[in-house]
């Protein structure tokens, strides 16, 4: 974890309390009660979106859920099972009331039957536990995996069946834990909220941009001095996010993980929010941002990253559960220098077979990041089909 | 208002009598699995074709097809 300040990080979520009730007020006063009106107000007009990936204004979730005729159910959603993200962790080991309290503003505004956050297997449980004790919620230790944290896989659990995505014809916003309308929102998103809740939307404005308002963790990897979670104001460039971490010989950066894309180093000035990200298909997603080291092949990376999430398949959906294997076996041979020119071919009609025919995220996430990896890499790859590696500067084969 | 035809994918296993009842509408890939000609996550079902599409849905074994009305 780093301390090193530039001037983009920003300190409105990680600098709190740890699991110390008391000083968490005193740093951020009582929980305030708000009415659903006033609370749907202020998350509006402070423009906040979900901070586990899909990037949902948060606003027209809670209304959503917010509508029904029946209780409904509050889903904090910790369970992070992307490899490269720790934020949420982070965050609820230094500043788990601030979680806790957006879940309890929401269940008292919603009138809602049980409020539960849900936390990996992995998980040190304990200071989230502690600042639970006297609240009127539930702490839920559930099994992980990659898409352990999808929205239904998340209900499916919480119901006591098991961790793999269903159908989402029918929304969780409308029959989700229980049969009632469930809001699942991420940790960060919580806090967030919580933020909001006290301080207002305009205070929540004065960082980001008009439409990329707030501040976002971000956990950062690879080839870098000093990775950790760091808080920045969302108008940031990729370069000043990255910088404290002290990238070394950076040669592309994995912007949003595993169903991420990446920015080659010459994009290293673009603006983390998503207008700008939509010119390299990135979005700011969970903020994970992966530097790839110049004497790293991105092909090699890809393929074992597409390996794994060939591996971490719910293997419900027929297409993600033999397309993802192919595309990885295409990719692998493709790192190792296997002199076929359909192959690159080969993976995109896969990802074509593969794209939007599977109840979750995945397949086609894994397929963004799979094009992206073809798109950036573009001279790489034609570079492998000729036998060699410009990265590692060897032979590929 | 048009009919679409929606996959559950998690309990579909490529028997494929869906593609077979509406060949318009439906294709196979190389797995067996019923792949949408349009590219559509939900594809339209022509006018003429939507008897031929209540009957796939009912004849599907694992009940993983369902027809809808939606807007456009």
């Amino acid at each position: 974890m780093t301390t090193t300040t530039a001037p983009v990080l920003t300190r409105r979520l990680l600098d709190g309390t740890g699991a110390d009730g008391a000083a968490h007020v005193a740093r951020y006063g009582m929980l305030p009660r708000l009415r659903l009106d006033d609370l749907l107000r202020a998350v509006t007009e402070s423009g906040l979106t979900g901070r586990g990936g899909a990037g949902f204004p948060t606003a027209i979730k809670v209304r959503a859920v917010a509508g029904g005729f029946r209780r409904p159910i509050v889903v904090g959603n910790a369970m992070e099972g992307e490899p490269l993200s720790s934020k949420d962790a982070v965050l609820l080991s230094r500043n788990p009331h601030l979680v806790l309290d957006g879940l309890e503003i929401l269940a008292r505004a919603m009138r809602a039957k049980r409020a539960v956050l849900a936390v990996g297997p992995d998980f040190d449980a304990a200071p989230v536990l502690a600042a639970a004790r006297g609240r009127r919620l539930e702490v839920a230790q559930l099994e992980g995996g990659f898409v352990a944290g999808q929205e239904t896989a998340l209900v499916n659990q919480l119901d006591g069946r098991p961790a793999v995505p269903r159908d989402p014809f029918t929304r969780v916003t409308e029959s989700g834990v229980d049969g009632r309308p469930t809001l699942v929102l991420n940790a960060e998103t919580l806090a967030q909220l919580a933020l909001v809740a006290r301080y207002g939307a305009e205070w929540f404005r004065s960082a980001g941009t008009p439409e990329d308002a707030g501040t976002s963790l971000f956990t950062i990897s690879g080839s870098v001095a000093r990775p950790g979670v760091v808080e920045a104001d969302r108008g940031s460039t990729l370069r000043d996010v990255l910088a404290p971490t002290q990238p070394v010989r950076p040669a592309a950066v994995l912007v949003g993980g595993y169903h991420g894309a990446w920015v080659p180093v010459s994009g290293l000035d673009v603006r983390l929010t998503q207008r700008e990200l939509t010119a390299y298909g990135a979005s700011v997603g969970a903020g994970v941002l992966h530097v790839l080291g110049s004497g790293s092949c991105p092909l090699s990376f890809a393929a074992g990253v597409v390996e794994y999430l060939a591996g971490e398949s719910a293997r419900q959906c027929g297409p993600c559960l033999n397309g993802l294997p192919r595309m990885a076996a295409d990719l692998r041979r493709l790192a190792a220098g296997t002199r076929d020119a359909s192959l690159p071919a080969e993976v995109e009609r896969m990802s074509a077979l593969v794209r939007g025919r599977g109840a979750c995220a995945h397949p086609d996430g894994t397929v963004r990041f799979v094009a992206s990896t073809l798109d950036v890499f573009r001279a790489h790859v034609t570079a492998h089909l000729e036998g060699w590696c410009p990265m590692t500067a060897r032979s590929a084969s | 208002m048009t009919a679409r035809l929606h996959v559950d994918w998690t309990r579909c296993d490529g028997h494929g009598s869906c593609a077979e009842l509406l060949p318009d509408v439906l294709a196979v890939d190389d797995f067996g699995f019923p792949v949408s000609r349009s590219g559509d996550r939900d594809p339209a079902v022509p006018r003429r074709s939507v008897d031929a599409a209540r009957h796939a849905v009912r004849n599907c074994p694992l009940m993983a097809l369902r027809l809808y009305d939606a807007a456009g």
